[in-house]
């Protein structure tokens, strides 16, 4: 090692104190401090073999019953106590229980006049022969939008903790993983697959369509289609859903039904609550196009809950795709 | 034609009695077994035969409608996707099981043969024991 300057002034300079400093070898306030390399830690068989022994030992006398009193008496307690706090809590429900009101009865508090507008003018006002429907995407439309941004928050989170990095290699491994422990191109499903995913689709599309028709809509439909998006990935793999599925899909997906739903939304908002007609008529109740916007609200939360459904999936799987 | 009726009620009530004795069988070995391949056999059990004699009892029970069709077509959904689904398990099994020798004896076809002409012809001496 070559120095520009002799080892003795070197060796009054800031430079070299800092580095003894850094390194360990002189503390400002202890002086020079003794370095020594650490021993690998060894020992014999004997010393094992007692040391597991007298580790043993002592578990025995912390846990065992016979030697520990206050532990005896704890396990005791924690019997009479537990069996006591069950009894205590099953009695405290089941006295709750006895005081609901029976139910289907017409007096309960139950049935006061907000049910009662739903039954009787709901079909008029929505124009969806399905109540349930109507309530949830008409009377309650606000809160049906705010579950759709929850799912919406949940997949950018879920996206966020378990994406993989855009690292190439890493990607690379959990492919490889993936194959390893998954079983890949098997015959068996493959056929199952290719005869079950599209019914399974049609009927997640049917559902959908006709949620204010009868019983289904949006959140179930959307299920039933990412459940049989999932099936056909795990039967053919990732290359293939690829070709229509990524992130990117996923990402134009989600915001244009979102914002086509805030958008339909604001609109009858706007004209509800400035007492104005909207130009969406209800149409004849029982027929596709009908009950205004409802259709279209449903699709827009069909196409967020499957393609959420797909996300998690895939990220749970590889991370990322 | 209220005979007809009874017999429809007690034919479908049957196969559904049948259906729910057949789920209760696969309970007892679900629990009983203690590995996955055993367990999955006394699983795979309810799930096609123990479903099929129920929903087929309800579909007598409903009658000529929609509502049997539909209960035909979970009965052929249900067919289609449990056995593949219990056939994924027991690969998933089969390929990452790590003591392969406790659990159950690998035999090629080809062995097997030859293990069981060899009993028939030669006459092993213990062939009438085993069978």
């Amino acid at each position: 090692m070559s120095r520009k300057i002799s080892n003795e002034k070197y060796k009054k300079t800031f430079s070299y104190h800092m580095k003894q400093w850094f390194t360990g070898e002189k503390d400002p306030f202890l002086d020079s401090v003794e370095m020594k390399p650490q021993k690998e830690f060894a020992e014999t068989k004997e010393e094992k073999s007692r040391r597991i022994q007298e580790k043993e030992q002592m578990m025995d006398w912390i846990y065992s019953g016979e030697r520990n009193r206050e532990l005896r008496a704890f396990r005791k307690a924690y019997h009479v106590i537990s069996v006591l706090f069950c009894i205590c809590l099953v009695a405290v429900l089941l006295i709750a229980v006895s005081y609901l009101p029976p139910f289907g009865n017409a007096g309960n508090p139950v049935n006061n006049e907000v049910p009662q507008r739903y039954i009787e003018s709901g079909l008029q006002e929505t124009g969806a022969v399905n109540i349930v429907t109507g309530m949830i995407l008409d009377y309650r439309a606000f809160d049906t939008l705010g579950e759709s941004h929850v799912l919406f928050i949940a997949t950018c989170t879920v996206l966020i903790l378990l994406r993989v990095d855009g690292d190439k290699k890493k990607r690379k491994e959990a492919e490889v993983d993936d194959r390893l422990y998954e079983p890949k191109n098997d015959v068996i499903l493959q056929t199952v697959a290719r005869i079950l995913v599209p019914p399974i689709i049609i009927f997640g599309i049917y559902v959908i369509l006709c949620g204010h028709l009868g019983p289904g809509g949006g959140f179930s439909g959307g299920a039933v289609i990412g459940a049989g998006l999932i099936l056909y990935l795990n039967a053919f793999g990732f290359a293939k859903t690829e070709r229509f599925f990524t992130a990117k899909t996923y990402k134009v997906m989600c915001f244009v039904a979102l914002g086509c739903y805030c958008l339909a939304k604001s609109y009858s908002f706007y004209t509800g609550a400035n007492h104005l007609e909207s130009m969406i008529s209800l149409g004849t109740p029982g027929a596709i196009l009908s009950s205004g916007l409802i259709l279209i609200l449903n699709i827009c939360v069909g196409i967020v809950v499957a393609g959420t459904m797909y996300t998690f999936y895939v990220m749970f799987r590889k991370g990322g795709y | 034609m209220v005979f007809f009726e009874w017999v429809r009620f007690l034919a479908g009530g049957f196969l559904l009695l049948f259906g729910l004795g057949i789920f209760a069988i696969e309970m007892i070995g679900v629990y009983r077994f203690h590995y996955v391949l055993n367990r999955m056999h006394a699983a795979a059990m309810g799930d096609t035969l123990g479903i099929g004699f129920s929903l087929v009892g309800l579909m007598i029970m409903s009658g000529f409608n929609f509502t049997s069709l539909k209960l035909l077509f979970v009965v052929i959904f249900l067919w289609f996707s449990s056995p593949s689904s219990s056939h994924l398990i027991a690969r998933l099994e089969v390929t990452t099981d790590e003591e392969k020798e406790k659990h159950y004896r690998l035999v090629k076809l080809e062995e097997l043969e030859q293990e069981i002409s060899g009993r028939e012809t030669d006459g092993c001496p213990d062939a009438g024991k085993e069978a």
